[in-house]
């Protein structure tokens, strides 16, 4: 295949699945924040709770129509674009995106009717139970779909006949070794993304001294969250990176912007900055705390793991790309725990609604769960490279030779309609959330 | 073994498919309809009548996808090679509708005439492509070890393309007997009128790809004309033959019957087509055990396929049940 089509078509599935999944993480954590706020209402029956369903639905409503139908385009971009892929890995993974479909599209689906447009037509039990199922398939579906991606990072219960991997052990395929850790960083990035996303929006209203008592709880449940959720998601993104180390050290390499180990034994620094280079094999203009490295990654003053010399040129990533994008998650995750911690801090002051300076950082943040999210799968799938599926699959061989042309026009046809269509969507659920919640909750 | 789960993981996907095309179907026609009627409030009801239901019928075209990676992957990665650009332009469209539904709802008065060209383009452009991938797969797709042998520009022939435009005419049908089940009125009074000549237009367009199809390929020509088999099949032309005649007499006052037809007869030629090709998955000669994953991939599937099927049509026919009945223009606002 030519080496333009191959870079157009990377370039094509990274612009498709990244567009996909800012739907689908806040299509998860709206989805979780509404049953919850249904089920607060139905205990209390007070109406805010009422007020806030109401509102969140209409905006849940346009992102979860936009998740499906970016979602549509990556269930059949496997077999246009990565024939190779499907061909050798689509007994693998067609099973997994086949129970997906069964145990979470259709359930979504299925109850998304009822919950949106059933408020007058079923009671409010039915109600509450229709949204309990849209909230569950959401996780169902990322169970699924992570699985999927984690058997590609680290393959498990399969063996290679005629060319092609052979499921042998389902369970082992399903929890595969990096999975668990895949799946709850990216539950908890879901509901960090959204905590930010309702944050800011209180926010907002309450910089423009529209004060009311459906704003300050938006803005208590978000920072609740947060401090709640941005340390666990430090935890867990430590054990997924020590989880990385022992099956994908190179990937932890390029992390790390780490080469070579030194000769005395002096540990591996925490580089803050830099610019690794592939060509040259060192990191420019390093900056670091000595020791840190290690520390993190071994647990040790003095101890060493792989750099990125120790792997054939032909089998390492795109060091400055996996460096960077690293540590655009990692700095926003810790700004995330700080605006936790500062939030919780005036809740228990009782100034949670008058700081303004909180205020303008809770906006500010808005869309840092989303970038921080984006930037993780850039580490996640660049560090992957030249693999499709670790260490059997290149990705040069999983794609589809078509031609350079071919490749061209649909790339500018999915930019032209993604840019302009969930543009459009994505204005508008901006505008739904500058409304502001109603204040009568009859209807 | 002794179970041949080639054979019934093809029937599912068969089924699967069908029930999309019945179900997006409708939903799809009355996006074509859109430009036939002007009335604000109508279109409102138009999309209120879908729009609880439509996610739900797009599924099954997931299902498709999904099922055919599972026990079939060769399939999946040939076909859907070969069909490449007219795929991107189908989901494209299915992006277009699909935003449009909520994005409509929630417009200005100045932008939402946008939303109903996108609305009304985006469900053209889907149908008529995938008339155009059903066109083009009938033709039949070479292969050469393992790999699409063909060009990307070869579904750009007469056939295809006049798939595509038959299969515009079918979903049109099925939207506007759809819309006579679920309105009343003026504008149910409005599709009484366009189902009469889109269902000559159908039988139309049936008669000329009956012919077309056996002409072109001898091998589909021997399977129906051939002497045993002609007499096992002829009943089906004649069935359909039966279900446009009731269908054109219960036009003017049926409630429910011109949909049923509807239905009735697009699953007949469903089922000729199933006939023409079986047992090929990639037509005109790789058939469902060639293309097979082995049995511990189809067999793991069809257990969750066979639990949880039943539940999901029975949870879909009560979403069908609760929004059951004329559809109100209010209906549309949550
Ligand atoms: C809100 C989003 C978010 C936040 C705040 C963080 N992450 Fe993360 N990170 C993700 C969102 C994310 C992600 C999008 O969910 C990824 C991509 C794939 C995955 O499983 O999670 C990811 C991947 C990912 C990986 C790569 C795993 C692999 O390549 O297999 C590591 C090592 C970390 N993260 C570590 C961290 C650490 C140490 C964080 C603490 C500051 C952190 N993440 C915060
Ligand atoms: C959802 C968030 C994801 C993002 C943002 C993301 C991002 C990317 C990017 C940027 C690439 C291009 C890599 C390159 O150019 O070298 C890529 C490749 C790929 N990813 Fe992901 N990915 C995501 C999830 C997934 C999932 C869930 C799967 C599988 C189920 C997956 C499978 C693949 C495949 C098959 C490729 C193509 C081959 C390749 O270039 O690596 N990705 N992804
Ligand atoms: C590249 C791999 C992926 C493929 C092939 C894929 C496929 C799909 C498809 C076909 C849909 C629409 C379903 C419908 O019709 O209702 C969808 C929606 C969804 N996807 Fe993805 N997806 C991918 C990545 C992901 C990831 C990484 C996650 C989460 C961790 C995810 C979570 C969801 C969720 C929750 C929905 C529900 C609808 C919505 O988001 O609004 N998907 N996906």
């Amino acid at each position: 295949m030519h080496e333009t089509a191959l870079l157009l078509a990377r370039i094509q599935f990274g612009f498709t699945v990244s567009f996909h999944i800012v739907f689908p993480a806040i299509t998860i954590g709206l989805a979780c924040y509404l049953a919850v706020l249904e089920g607060y209402w139905l205990r209390t029956g007070k109406s805010v709770y009422k007020q806030l369903y109401r509102f969140w639905s209409r905006i849940f409503a346009l992102n979860f129509g936009m998740g499906v139908v970016s979602g549509l385009v990556m269930a059949y971009e496997f077999g246009t674009n990565w024939s190779g892929f499907s061909n050798f890995a689509g007994s693998i993974t067609g099973p997994l995106l086949t129970y997906e479909v069964l145990t979470a599209f259709f359930l979504e689906a299925g109850f998304l009717g009822v919950m949106l447009f059933g408020w007058n037509k079923v009671g409010n039990r039915l109600h509450f139970f229709a949204t309990m199922m849209v909230a569950i398939g959401t996780v169902i579906s990322a169970t699924w779909i992570l699985a999927s991606n984690s058997w590609m990072q680290t393959p498990a219960g399969y063996e290679i006949v005629d060319g092609q991997a052979i499921p042998t052990d389902w369970l082992a395929i399903i929890f595969n070794p990096s999975f668990p850790y895949r799946l709850v960083h990216m539950v908890l990035a879901a509901f960090l993304s959204t905590a930010l996303m309702v944050g800011a929006s209180a926010a907002w209203h309450l910089r423009r001294r529209n004060d009311s008592p459906a704003i300050r709880k938006m803005l208590a449940m978000a920072i609740g969250m947060l401090a709640l959720t941005a340390p666990l998601q430090m935890f867990m993104g430590d054990l997924h990176g020590l989880n990385t180390l022992e099956h994908q050290p190179a990937k932890v390499a390029a992390m790390e912007g780490h080469w070579q180990n030194g000769t005395h034994g002096e540990g591996v620094p925490l580089l803050l900055f830099g610019w690794p280079d592939n060509e040259t094999e060192t990191t420019r203009l390093a900056v670091g705390i000595p020791h840190l490295g290690s520390l993190i990654l071994t647990h040790s003053w003095n101890g060493t793991f792989a750099g990125l010399s120790d792997f054939p040129a032909d089998e390492r990533p795109n060091a400055a790309a996996v460096f960077w994008s690293f540590r655009v998650m990692v700095s926003l995750g810790i700004l995330m725990l700080l605006l936790g911690l500062w939030g919780s801090w005036n809740w228990y002051r009782n100034t949670l609604y008058d700081n303004r300076a909180l205020h303008r950082f809770a906006l500010s943040m808005g869309p840092a769960g989303l970038v921080a999210l984006l930037a993780g799968w850039f580490t996640t799938e660049l560090g992957r490279q030249p693999w499709v599926v670790y260490g059997l699959l290149r990705t040069a061989d999983a794609a589809t030779p078509h031609a350079t042309t071919e490749m061209s026009i649909t790339l500018v046809l999915f930019v032209l309609v993604y840019v302009l269509i969930f543009g459009a969507g994505i204005r508008y659920m901006l505008r739904l959330i500058k409304a502001g919640p109603a204040n009568d909750a009859s209807h | 073994m002794g179970v041949d789960t080639a054979l019934i993981w093809a029937v599912i996907i068969l089924i699967g498919v069908m029930l999309y095309v019945i179900a997006d179907g409708f939903d799809l026609g009355v996006g074509i309809l859109f430009p036939m009627v002007p009335s604000e409030t109508d279109r409102v009801r138009m999309m209120a009548s879908v729009a609880p239901v439509w996610d739900g019928n797009e599924t099954w075209l997931v299902l498709g996808g999904a099922g055919l990676m599972a026990a079939f992957p060769l399939a999946y990665s040939v076909v859907l090679s070969a069909l490449y650009i007219p795929i991107v332009l189908m989901l494209l469209g299915l992006i277009l509708r699909g935003v449009a539904f909520e994005a409509r709802a929630k417009s200005r008065d100045r932008s939402r005439h946008l939303w109903d060209k996108a609305f009304f383009g985006g469900s053209l452009t889907a149908t008529l492509f995938q008339g155009v991938i059903l066109g083009t797969y009938i033709g039949g797709i070479p292969v050469e070890d393992k790999a699409f042998a063909g060009g990307a520009w070869d579904w750009f022939n007469p056939f295809a393309l006049f798939c595509g435009v038959a299969l515009i005419a079918t979903y049109a049908l099925l939207g506007s007997s759809w819309l006579i089940l679920k309105t009343d009125g003026a504008l149910q009074q409005r599709m009484r009128e366009l189902t009469r000549p889109l269902t000559w237009v159908l039988m139309c367009f049936i008669l000329v790809i009956s012919v077309w199809t056996p002409l072109e390929h001898p091998e589909i020509a021997a399977r129906w004309f051939s002497l045993p088999n002609f007499f096992w099949l002829a009943p089906l032309p004649l069935l359909t033959a039966t279900c446009c005649i009731f269908l054109l007499r219960s036009i003017r006052h049926g409630e429910a019957t011109p949909f049923v037809m509807t239905l009735i007869v697009i699953a007949l030629g469903y089922l000729g087509l199933g006939i023409s090709l079986w047992p090929n998955v990639i037509p005109p000669d790789i058939d469902i055990w060639e293309a097979s994953s082995p049995p511990s991939s189809q067999g793991f599937a069809l257990v969750g396929a066979l639990l949880i099927i039943p539940i999901i049509l029975a949870y879909t026919a009560w979403s069908y049940y609760v929004f059951r009945g004329k559809v109100q223009a209010d209906d549309g606002y949550h």
